[in-house]
C-alpha cells in the first residue's frame, strides 16, 4: 500500500542551532501515529515544516524530502499543505469568535450562489448558500459525536467544543488524506477527551491518517498505531504502540546525562520541620499558565526547583506569590499569613521575583544598568536616597557605587555602568537582574527560567551564583525552569506540576522515567497499577 | 571633529533640520534691514511665555501616556484662577501669586478627574485627549457667559454679563514677570523674570522626577510590568502624572498671559496644545521620552522660528507666512512622531 505520507531526513537548524537531526517519519493511510517529546525536542519545527510555515522559510529553509501519496512535494506555503490534503489543528484556537459554528467551519471554502451582480462583476460577489453551508457543517459535527447547534456563535462556547469544532473543520475538507492534533485534549476534560479519541478513531477507520501530539501519554498508547519519540531534535525510537509502556515512553522522553557537580556543602541541611513558606491551595489566573490547586512547603534555605511542561503552571506560581497575576489561596510566611496580588507587599517581606520575562518584565531595556539594579529598590525600601531641600530624591553617587560593586562580584561584561542594558548580552543581562534581585535582599528568591536564551558558558555562572547566594547568604531560592537537567544540577528537592497542581516532589537523582511520569500526571496511576 | 560628529549623530533628524533652518534665517536676516537684538529680545521673550506650558508634557509623556493633549484642561483651570483673582481686584505680583495658587488647587481637582478618565480609555490617551479638550473648551464658553463674574473690566459693556473675549491685564498683573529684573543691553531686552521663573519651574520638575514619586512615574512609562514589579502603583503614578501636567498647564497660561498683557478665554485655549506639543518634540523628545532638555532646546528653536520668520520672510516674500509655517511645523512635528512611535516601540 502506498505511505499517506513520508518525511524523510529531515534536518533544520535555526541560527546555527540544530533543533532537528536526520528525522525520518512515515504514516500509512488510515494509521494514527503518536508524536511524545519533551517541550524544545523539536516536535512543532516538524510539523511547522510539514505545514509550510513561512517562519521556516524565513529562516533558511530545512534539509530532507516530503513524499505525499508516493510523490515528491514541495511545501512552501500552508495553502499549498491543504491543497496536499493536509490538515491542522492548532494548539491555540484559530477561530473567530464573533462568527458563527457554521461560519468558521466553512471559512474561506464558502459555498456560493451566483446573483445579478456577481454574473456582471464576477465570483467574489456571489451570495452565501447558508442552508448548504450549515449541512455540511452539521454532518462534520455529527461524524465526530458533537450534538451543538451549528448556527451559535463560537464566542462563549465551552473550549471542549471549540476544540471539536477546530477538528470539524479539517473534517470538512474534503480532500483531508492527513490531519496533524496537536496537543489537541490539553484543553479537554477527561470525558470530552475519550470523545475525541473515539473522533480519531473514526477518523482513521474513514482512511484518513492522524499524526497525534500529545503529553498525555495514557491517551498516545490507548489510540496510536505506531509511537515516534523524539528527544532534542533526534528520533530516540520509533515502533508500534504494542511495543512500549508508559514507564519506557517517559524515560526515552526525559533521558539525558546530567552531570551532578559537587556542590558546596552548608552549614545547617534544610529540613522539613524548619518551613520558610507554606502554600496551600495556590490558585493563578495567568494565562496560558494557571495553577490550579497547588500546595508546598518551602523549606528555609533550600534550593527547590519547579519543572513540568510549558502551559502547566509551573510559571504561574512564582507570577502569583509575587503578586503580578491574580492569585488565592493559603499562603503564609515564616507562620504568620502572606498577603497576596500586592507586588509591595511582596517585595517589603524578602519576596523577590524575577520574572521568565527577562526582556519584557525583569528589565528597563533603554535605561542604565546601574539604574536597572537600583530602581526597585529605590521604589520599594527608599534605599540610595537622600535628601535635597523639601524632596527627597535619588543619590546618583550611591547608586553608582553599588553598581560598580556588583559588576564586580558578578562579573558583568559591560563598558561603563551608564550603558543601555539593550546593549548587553542576554547572559549579562541575566546577571544584572540577579544584580537587582540581590539588592533587594531576598529571604526567597524566586526565579524563572533563568538561563533561558543565554549561552552555555554564562548559563553556568549564572547557576554558580544562584548555588553562591544560597549558600553564601542564605537565601532561599525557589527556581522555574523548563530545563530538567538544571534543576537536577544545583536544586535539593524538584516539584513537578502537572495541569496547574503538584505532581511529585522528586530527588534530583530520581530517574528518567519518574520525571517524564511525573510531567505527564502519571506518576500516581503508574505506580498504583504496578 | 570626532566629538562633533557623535553630537550630531545624538541629534533628532527633525530638530537638525529645524536648526539649519534657523541659522538660515539669521543669516538671510543679516542681508535685510531687521534688526537682529530686537528680533532676539522677542525671541527670548516668547521663550519664558510658552516654556512653561511646553514643560506640561513631560509628566504624561513619561508616565507613558503621551504628549499631554488635553492641554486646554489645565489651561482652563489656571484661567479660572486669574479670573478670580482679577474679580476680587488683586494686582501687581500679589494678584500673580493669587491666581497661580488657585490654578493649582482648582487643577489638582480637574486634574483628578481627567486622570482617571484617561485611565479608563488606556491606549487611546491622546485621542481622547484631544477629544476632551475640545469638550471643554465648548463647554467653558458657554460657562464664561454664566458665570457671575461682575468686575467692569472683565464683562461686555453693554449688558453687563458675560466675560469678554480678551481681557486687559494691564492694571492687574500684566508683565509682572516680564519687568522683574529687566535689564537692557543695547537694544537687546531681557525678561529676567520670566526667564527665571521658566528656569525654576524646570527644575522644580527635574527634581520631582529625582524623587521616589518621579521614578514611579518614570518606571511606569518605561515599562509598566517592571514597575508593577517593582511594588509600584501605576495607576496612582499615572494619575499623579496627568495631575502635574494639568497644574503645569494652567501655571503655564497664567504665566503666558501676564507677558502677553492678555487673558484669552473662548476658544484660544484650543491654540495652545499643538505649539506645545509641537515644541518638545523639537527638542527631541518622543512620544514615550521625553527630558527638561528637550523642553528647553524645542521650546527655544520653535519661538525663535517663529519670531525670525515673521519679519525676515515678510520681507523676502509678500504677506505674512508666519501662521502658515506655525501650522506646518507644529502639525507636522506631531505627525513625525507619531509615525515614529511604533518602530521605537520594538
Amino acid at each position: 500500500m502506498e505511505k499517506a505520507l513520508e518525511m524523510r531526513n529531515i534536518s533544520k537548524s535555526f541560527y546555527g542551532n540544530q533543533v532537528l537531526k536526520n528525522v525520518s517519519i512515515d504514516l500509512m493511510p488510515g494509521e494514527v501515529h503518536g508524536l511524545v517529546g519533551e517541550n524544545g525536542a523539536g516536535k512543532s519545527t516538524l510539523m511547522n515544516i510539514l505545514f509550510g510555515m513561512p517562519v521556516i522559510h524565513s529562516t533558511g529553509g530545512f534539509e530532507g524530502e516530503i513524499f505525499v501519496g508516493g510523490q515528491k512535494v514541495e511545501i512552501d506555503s500552508p495553502r499549498k499543505a491543504m491543497e496536499l490534503g493536509i490538515g491542522m489543528v492548532h494548539q491555540e484556537f484559530m477561530l473567530l469568535p464573533g462568527f458563527t459554528i457554521t461560519e468558521n467551519i466553512k471559512l474561506n471554502r464558502e459555498i456560493t450562489k451566483s446573483n445579478f451582480v456577481s454574473k456582471l462583476l464576477g465570483k467574489s460577489l456571489e451570495t452565501l448558500d447558508f442552508s448548504k453551508m450549515r449541512r455540511d457543517a452539521k454532518e462534520a459535527l455529527a461524524s465526530i459525536g458533537m450534538t451543538v447547534d451549528e448556527y451559535l456563535p463560537v464566542a462563549g462556547l465551552p473550549v471542549g467544543h471549540k476544540q471539536f469544532i477546530e477538528i470539524a473543520r479539517e473534517i470538512d475538507k474534503k480532500n483531508l488524506k492527513l490531519l496533524v492534533l496537536d496537543e489537541p485534549t490539553a484543553v479537554l476534560s477527561e470525558t470530552e477527551a475519550e470523545k475525541l479519541l473515539d473522533a480519531i478513531r473514526f477518523l482513521s477507520s474513514k482512511g484518513i491518517s492522524v499524526l497525534f501530539i500529545s503529553h498525555r501519554l495514557i491517551e498516545v498508547l490507548k489510540v496510536s498505531n505506531r509511537i515516534t519519540i523524539l528527544r532534542d531534535g533526534a528520533i530516540v525510537d520509533q515502533g508500534p504502540a504494542s511495543s512500549f509502556t508508559i514507564s519506557e515512553i517517559a524515560e526515552k522522553m526525559v533521558g539525558r546525562k546530567i552531570d551532578m557537580v559537587g556542590l558546596p556543602p552548608r552549614k545547617t541541611e534544610p529540613s522539613d520541620k524548619d518551613i520558610i513558606m507554606s502554600i496551600r491551595g495556590l490558585k493563578v489566573a495567568m494565562p496560558g499558565e494557571s495553577v490550579k490547586d497547588f500546595s508546598i512547603d518551602i523549606r528555609r534555605g533550600e534550593i527547590l526547583g519547579i519543572g513540568g511542561l510549558a502551559g502547566h503552571g509551573k510559571l504561574g506560581i512564582a507570577n502569583g506569590i509575587a503578586g503580578i497575576f491574580p492569585a488565592s489561596g493559603e499562603i503564609t510566611l515564616d507562620g504568620k499569613p502572606y498577603r497576596l496580588n500586592n507586588p509591595a507587599y511582596a517585595l517589603n517581606n524578602g519576596i523577590v521575583y524575577l520574572s521568565e520575562d527577562r526582556r519584557g518584565v525583569g528589565l528597563l531595556l533603554n535605561e542604565s544598568i546601574e539604574m536597572n539594579i537600583a530602581a526597585t529598590a529605590i521604589e520599594a525600601f527608599d534605599q540610595f536616597t537622600k535628601r535635597f531641600f523639601l524632596f527627597k530624591i535619588y543619590d546618583t553617587k550611591s547608586i553608582r557605587n553599588h553598581a560598580l560593586e556588583m559588576i564586580k562580584e558578578l562579573d558583568i561584561r559591560c563598558k561603563s555602568p551608564t550603558q543601555p542594558v539593550r546593549r548587553l548580552s542576554g547572559g549579562n543581562q541575566q546577571k544584572v537582574c540577579l544584580a537587582r534581585a540581590f539588592t533587594l535582599k531576598p529571604r526567597i528568591l524566586f526565579v524563572s527560567e533563568p538561563t533561558r536564551g543565554i549561552d552555555v558558558g554564562a548559563k553556568k555562572l549564572v547557576l554558580d551564583h544562584l548555588v553562591k547566594m544560597n549558600r553564601d547568604h542564605s537565601i532561599t531560592i525557589v527556581m522555574t525552569s523548563s530545563e530538567l537537567a538544571e534543576l537536577r544540577t544545583i536544586c535539593d528537592r524538584i516539584a513537578i506540576v502537572a495541569e496547574g497542581r503538584l505532581a511529585a516532589i522528586l530527588p534530583p537523582n530520581a530517574t528518567d522515567a519518574e520525571f517524564g511520569l511525573a510531567m505527564a500526571g502519571e506518576l500516581q496511576e503508574v505506580k498504583a497499577s504496578e | 571633529m570626532n566629538k562633533l560628529f557623535d553630537l550630531l549623530k545624538r541629534v533628532d533628524i527633525p530638530t537638525l533640520i529645524i536648526f539649519v533652518f534657523l541659522i538660515s534665517l539669521f543669516i538671510l536676516a543679516a542681508f535685510t534691514k531687521v534688526s537682529i537684538p530686537s528680533l532676539l529680545s522677542d525671541s527670548l521673550k516668547r521663550i519664558g511665555m510658552n516654556g512653561v506650558l511646553v514643560l506640561a508634557m513631560v509628566p504624561t509623556i513619561r508616565s507613558g501616556i503621551g504628549p499631554n493633549f488635553g492641554l486646554p484642561i489645565g489651561i482652563i483651570g489656571g484661567l479660572i484662577g486669574a479670573l478670580v483673582s482679577m474679580q476680587l481686584g488683586l494686582v501687581g505680583y500679589f494678584g500673580f501669586w493669587v491666581s497661580v495658587l488657585l490654578a493649582i488647587v482648582l487643577c489638582t481637582a480637574i486634574g483628578i478627574l481627567y486622570g482617571w478618565l484617561l485611565e479608563r480609555v488606556r491606549g487611546q490617551e491622546m485621542m481622547v485627549g484631544t477629544y476632551m479638550g475640545y469638550s471643554i473648551v465648548a463647554f467653558m464658553s458657554i460657562m464664561w457667559l454664566l458665570l457671575p463674574f461682575s468686575n467692569p473690566d472683565m464683562v461686555w459693556a453693554i449688558g453687563g454679563r458675560g466675560l469678554r473675549y480678551t481681557l486687559t491685564l494691564q492694571d492687574y498683573f500684566g508683565y509682572v514677570l516680564n519687568n522683574f529684573l529687566k535689564f537692557k543691553v543695547g537694544r537687546l531686552e531681557v525678561p529676567t523674570g520670566l526667564l527665571l521663573f521658566f528656569v525654576g519651574a524646570c527644575l522644580v520638575v527635574y527634581i520631582f522626577f529625582k524623587t521616589r514619586m518621579g521614578l514611579a512615574i518614570d518606571l511606569t512609562g518605561q515599562n509598566e510590568r517592571y514597575a508593577i514589579s517593582s511594588g509600584v502603583n501605576t495607576k496612582r503614578a499615572r494619575l499623579i502624572a496627568v495631575v502635574l501636567s494639568t497644574i503645569i498647564g494652567g501655571v503655564g497660561i497664567i504665566v503666558y498671559a501676564q507677558s502677553y498683557g492678555f487673558l484669552q478665554l473662548y476658544q484660544a485655549p484650543l491654540f495652545m496644545t499643538f505649539p506645545a506639543v509641537a515644541s518638545i518634540l523639537i527638542g527631541g523628545a518622543s512620544i514615550r521620552r521625553a527630558s527638561i532638555t528637550n523642553v528647553v532646546v524645542g521650546t527655544i528653536a520653535f519661538q525663535t522660528l517663529l519670531t525670525i520668520a515673521l519679519p525676515v520672510l515678510s520681507q523676502v516674500t509678500r504677506g505674512d507666512i508666519t501662521e502658515v509655517m506655525r501650522l506646518i511645523v507644529s502639525n507636522g512635528m506631531i505627525l513625525y512622531a507619531l509615525t515614529r512611535a511604533p518602530k521605537e516601540a520594538n
